[in-house]
């Protein structure tokens, strides 16, 4: 098990919790991931704009792991879903590869269309499984109650991601919960987006499909919210006290990468996995938890 | 109002990646009933846009701010009875709108971003600062192969837009 690790824009920058507690659950379980200086913005940000040059920016990427012999490992839904559909297309058209490497080869690269993208929490699910993570809990997280958001570039277009995952009834982050001893709690409109793609559009209609989940994790009576993308994160952590302030409700749901949720499982302290960097404070949930 | 109509519109949109699939559409609705962004906000319509397309509305699609709106959830692509694949046909309308200069101003923002830095939200000397006290390795400030690359399409040039915000 050994990946490039592509942090992509956002997780360097704002969620650099989330990133540290990847690495540290990784390490601990035999994940190797290579740091790479040369990797960019994957494309997905551009492809509203010219579906050309995100393709390119995706092809760039790839090169540059397929250059180390190496398949990526994202820890962002929205780098998962533009790598891995990039990669795709290359991998089968002949053509659109040639055309690719016409402009590549202007930047001194070329890529042969050989690599394989995976967003993190699919390697813990396919790679380690939900019975060795299980094996590996020293301190279960009985009595937690975790709603999990799967954001939507995690397992759509499902023609993408091989289906590995349903796009109606997603589950492989509720056996990752169940794995650690919590209890993974079901809400109503479980597959909504966060919104996130469009909050710089429309900042209203964004912050107000955020709220409308958190409603519905807060009624189903969920202690936490676990998910997978640094962008969801920052419409539920960074944005949470925005939309409580904007509408006047409270939700005080404390939002956790789930590499943060299994580093405390695999006995880890909150410290070392960044608890006390998230936005809503983690406190109250850890003492829950005896920490 | 009913405005100068394209009937080649859909031709031109059913040519680009993405746009294959235009023509099929039945007008079932069932993208719209699972719209989140819909759920909120009405003017959101993507069955709309799509039969505006294919009517040949090309000005009034194009230069409109909804095409902006699809949050690209792939909910509607997921369901589609006729394979549309609506997220990528507002991608193909998007691309479109571009070249028309009709980009939305956070996406012109983004173009600019990322050109400059390679990198949507670029790192700074602070963040580095803080990645060293966390032990996470530095990053690059910049990348100048997507510089290049911006250049190699030409979208280096793309500047502001007419029209929307």
């Amino acid at each position: 098990m050994k990946y490039a690790f592509f942090l992509g824009c956002l997780t360097p920058v704002m969620a650099r919790h989330f990133e540290l507690s990847a690495r540290k659950v990784a390490k601990k379980l035999g994940v190797k991931l290579v740091d790479v200086e040369d990797f960019a913005c994957c494309g997905f940000p551009i492809m509203s704009v010219d579906r050309e040059t995100a393709l390119l920016m995706a092809a760039r990427n790839l090169s540059v792991a397929e250059d180390l012999g190496l398949d990526v490992c994202t820890v962002c839904n929205g780098c998962a879903s533009t790598l891995t559909e990039a990669s795709k297309e290359l991998m089968h058209d002949q053509q659109l590869r040639d055309r690719v490497n016409e402009k590549l080869k202007k930047i001194g690269r070329t890529y042969k269309g050989n690599v394989r993208v995976k967003h993190f929490a699919r390697v813990l699910y396919e790679d380690v499984g939900p019975e060795k993570i299980k094996s590996q809990v020293k301190n279960s997280l009985e009595g937690l109650k975790v709603a999990s958001h799967y954001g939507c570039h995690y397992l759509k277009p499902s023609s993408v991601f091989d289906k590995f995952e349903d796009p109606e009834f997603p589950r492989t982050l509720d056996i990752l919960i169940s794995a650690l001893g919590a209890e993974a709690v079901e809400y109503e409109d479980k597959i909504h987006c966060c919104g996130g793609v469009i909050l710089d559009v429309d900042d209203k209609i964004a912050l107000a499909m955020a709220q409308e989940k958190l409603e519905h994790i807060k009624a189903a009576g969920a202690n936490a919210i676990n998910l997978i993308c640094p962008l969801c994160g920052s419409m539920y952590d960074r944005n949470q006290r925005v939309i409580e302030r904007r509408s006047g409700a409270t939700y005080n749901l404390p939002v956790l990468y789930y590499t943060q949720v299994l580093g405390l499982a695999l006995g880890l302290s909150p410290e070392e996995l960044g608890l006390n960097m998230n936005r809503v404070k983690t406190s109250d949930l850890l003492s829950k938890l005896g920490f | 109002m009913i405005t100068k109509l394209d009937p080649k519109f859909k031709d031109e949109v059913s040519k680009l990646p993405g746009g294959q699939n235009i023509k099929r559409c039945f007008q079932c609705g069932t993208c719209n009933v699972g719209c989140p962004v819909r759920e909120i906000e009405e003017k959101y319509n993507p069955r709309k846009i799509i039969r505006m397309t294919v009517l040949g509305m090309r000005e009034r699609v194009l230069s409109s701010n909804f095409i902006w709106l699809c949050s690209a959830c792939y909910t509607c692509q997921e369901r589609c009875p006729q394979d549309v694949r609506i997220p990528e046909v507002m991608n193909t309308l998007k691309n479109l709108a571009v070249k028309e200069g009709y980009i939305h101003s956070s996406f012109a923002k983004r173009v600019e971003l990322v050109g400059t830095h390679g990198k949507l939200f670029p790192i700074s000397q602070f963040d580095n600062t803080k990645r060293e006290e966390l032990g996470l390795p530095q990053i690059p400030l910049e990348n100048k192969e997507v510089k290049e690359l911006f250049k190699l399409t030409g979208l280096n040039k793309l500047s502001s837009a007419k029209g929307e915000e």
